[in-house]
């Protein structure tokens, strides 16, 4: 992936605004009671409603209510009185031949979403809508312009979606991956949709614009659709930019378009132009009432809401004395309760995150907090180096077991400190030049030879020796301590 | 109301817009169709401004004729035939029912154009 800030990129702004639909993690459909089930045999999961057959009815599904109004709560937005409308075109993907969604009076208004960097994302609304059935394109290598004809699955119409707006607020690629992967993590932490791209439950289009740096005015934007994955996110809207400061260096103008994101080769591609620009003649939905949810669910709601990602953050944060970036990574990996647990144990909060970030990538597996209080305790005592305490930790996720008799299987019996001074003094015989160096030299030097006196003992006892224990032999050696 | 006041004039519906409607909804008309459909059209929309020559003033906007709001079911699989071998009679009926069918699924002429 090429960075924005190469030279071409140099005194434009990119300025992106994300449009996120989630599948709602609902037993059934938005309007009937056919199964939401990712996959299936096709065209199983219908009923007469998903199917637009004459005289079916909509009736809205009390959950996807539930979970619309909880992403709205999670989003800070506005919950309100909402209505349903119809966008009407012309898709096979939609039997009705027109979608039911919201327009003008979504369930949830503005709002906003922190990343974990503490920046505030504005987010313009998030309306229900459903989804609508899978389109394959046969001939013409599945694409759709050369097919020669095209088969349709209706398993996924009628299925719940929210759709996430955000305002234009995201300046880079970066920005834009942090954004979708926190708003995955809050749609996942509530419960309201599992937040899969690769399943296509989540589904990103990108809107992207660039402007000199210092202008205030937006851009001519484009939108970019079929985005799969983070890493997809980033490369579109890299490719996406450049090709619109390309397009402006060379005097040309950008024109409003919806673009197609090819993975294969890399690029967006033309989908249609302004001109050819969709009017989806909305109007009121007939068959549907107002949904207004009162104060009184909406507070019910609200009260059995879970802890949100960055909620855990800062609690985790506080508790370590760290800021609440340090702690991102603890609570992707769903660890934070297992590092509180630790800390309240007297585990020393430092070695604790370090040993989540660099040595539980794959989870906690059988290690309890208890064991890793205990393991920790140890490594801090001076008992394991680093490197002793990593493998025994491997252990403790492997198997579970106590980590002074892993400890002991292992071989790594403690160095006792007067067996320790007995090498280090024998080293400086060996070594007087060095030891000079130690001592007399600027700070730089001493590291040197500290590194090189720390490596000879971790030589001669094999690795057992507690690099700690050596420095503190080292300084009192040369008076310091 | 004034007997000279035309309500219907500045609003009036043109000919560039039913052919453009007519192109939205995918319909081939001719001249003579257009021309026919845009005077038909006008007079059906006249009616809506005899009700804009009223006073409604204070009258609340009315999204749904009905009274009602939160008409909610339950999230509960099952509708109409709940048995399992209903429901798979009633897939087969549908597809059957189709022009073309391959793989389970309904084959549709070429698509000229992208999902919205």
């Amino acid at each position: 992936m090429t960075s924005e800030t190469t030279s071409e990129m140099d005194g434009w702004e990119v300025v992106i605004g994300l449009e996120v639909h989630a599948e709602l993690a609902t037993a059934t459909k938005l309007f009937s009671g056919a199964r939401n089930e990712f996959g299936g045999e096709p065209n199983t999961h219908v009923d007469p409603v998903s199917l637009g057959l004459p005289g079916s009815l909509p009736v809205l599904n009390e959950k996807a209510v539930e979970l619309a109004i909880r992403v709205g709560l999670a989003l800070n937005c506005s919950v309100q009185a909402s209505e349903f409308a119809r966008k009407n075109y012309f898709y096979p993907d939609m039997p009705k031949d027109f979608q039911i969604s919201q327009f003008d009076q979504p369930i949830n208004g503005e709002g906003w979403l922190e990343l974990p960097d503490g920046r505030r994302i504005g987010i313009e609304r998030a309306h229900l809508e459903e989804d609508t059935g899978k389109s394959t394109h046969v001939g013409g290598g599945g694409r759709i312009h050369e097919a020669s004809y095209s088969l349709v699955d209706y398993n996924r119409a009628g299925v719940p979606l929210i759709e996430i707006v955000g305002k234009p607020d995201l300046r880079s690629g970066e920005d834009a991956r942090a954004y979708v992967s926190e708003l995955r993590a809050i749609l996942v932490a509530i419960g309201a949709s599992d937040g899969k791209m690769e399943e296509g439950s989540m589904r990103v289009d990108c809107n992207v614009s660039v402007r000199p740096v210092g202008e205030d005015e937006l851009g001519t934007r484009c939108e970019v659709k079929n985005i799969n994955s983070l890493r997809s996110l980033g490369r579109a809207v890299t490719y996406e930019s450049r090709r619109q400061v390309d397009l402006i260096a060379s005097g040309q103008k950008v024109e409003q378009q919806t673009r197609h994101w090819n993975e294969e080769d890399g690029r967006t591609h033309t989908l249609r132009s302004k001109e050819e620009a969709f009017d989806y003649r909305y109007f009121p939905e007939p068959d549907l009432v107002p949904v207004a949810p009162s104060a009184e669910w909406i507070d019910e709601i609200r009260a059995a809401m879970p802890l949100l990602p960055g909620e855990r953050r800062n609690r985790l944060a506080e508790e370590a004395g760290v800021q609440p970036a340090a702690a991102a990574l603890s609570v992707e990996r769903g660890l934070d309760d297992l590092a509180l647990a630790a800390m309240d144990l007297d585990a020393d909060p430092a070695r604790v995150l370090v040993h989540v970030e660099n040595n539980l990538a794959d989870g906690q597996g059988a290690l309890t907090a208890d064991a890793f209080a205990a393991l920790v305790a140890m490594e801090t005592g001076g008992d394991l180096t680093a490197t002793q305490a990593k493998t025994v930790l491997a252990d403790l996720v492997d198997s579970g077991g106590d980590p002074a008799s892993l400890a002991a299987s292992h071989g790594f019996e403690a160095m006792g400190t007067s067996e320790l001074e007995g090498l280090v003094d024998g080293l400086i015989a060996e070594h007087p030049d060095d030891w000079e160096a130690f001592v007399g030299g600027d700070e730089g030097e001493r590291k040197k030879k500290s590194g090189f006196f720390v490596g000879q003992i971790m030589k001669a006892t094999r690795g057992q020796a507690d690099g700690r224990v050596v420095n503190e032999i080292l300084e009192r050696r040369a008076g310091n301590a | 109301m004034e007997p000279d006041a035309d309500t219907s004039t500045p609003g009036r519906i043109t000919r560039d817009d039913v052919a453009y409607v007519a192109r939205l909804a995918r319909l081939n008309l001719t001249d003579s169709e257009l021309d026919g459909f845009t005077g038909q059209l006008a007079d059906v929309l006249d009616h809506a401004a005899d009700i804009e020559a009223l006073d409604l003033d204070g009258v609340a906007s009315t999204s749904h004729p009905l009274p009602l709001s939160n008409v909610l079911r339950a999230d509960v699989p099952g509708v109409g035939p709940a048995d399992e071998a209903d429901h798979r009679l009633f897939c087969d009926e549908v597809l059957a029912a189709a022009p073309a069918v391959e793989e389970s699924r309904f084959r549709v002429p070429p698509v000229l154009g992208e999902a919205p």
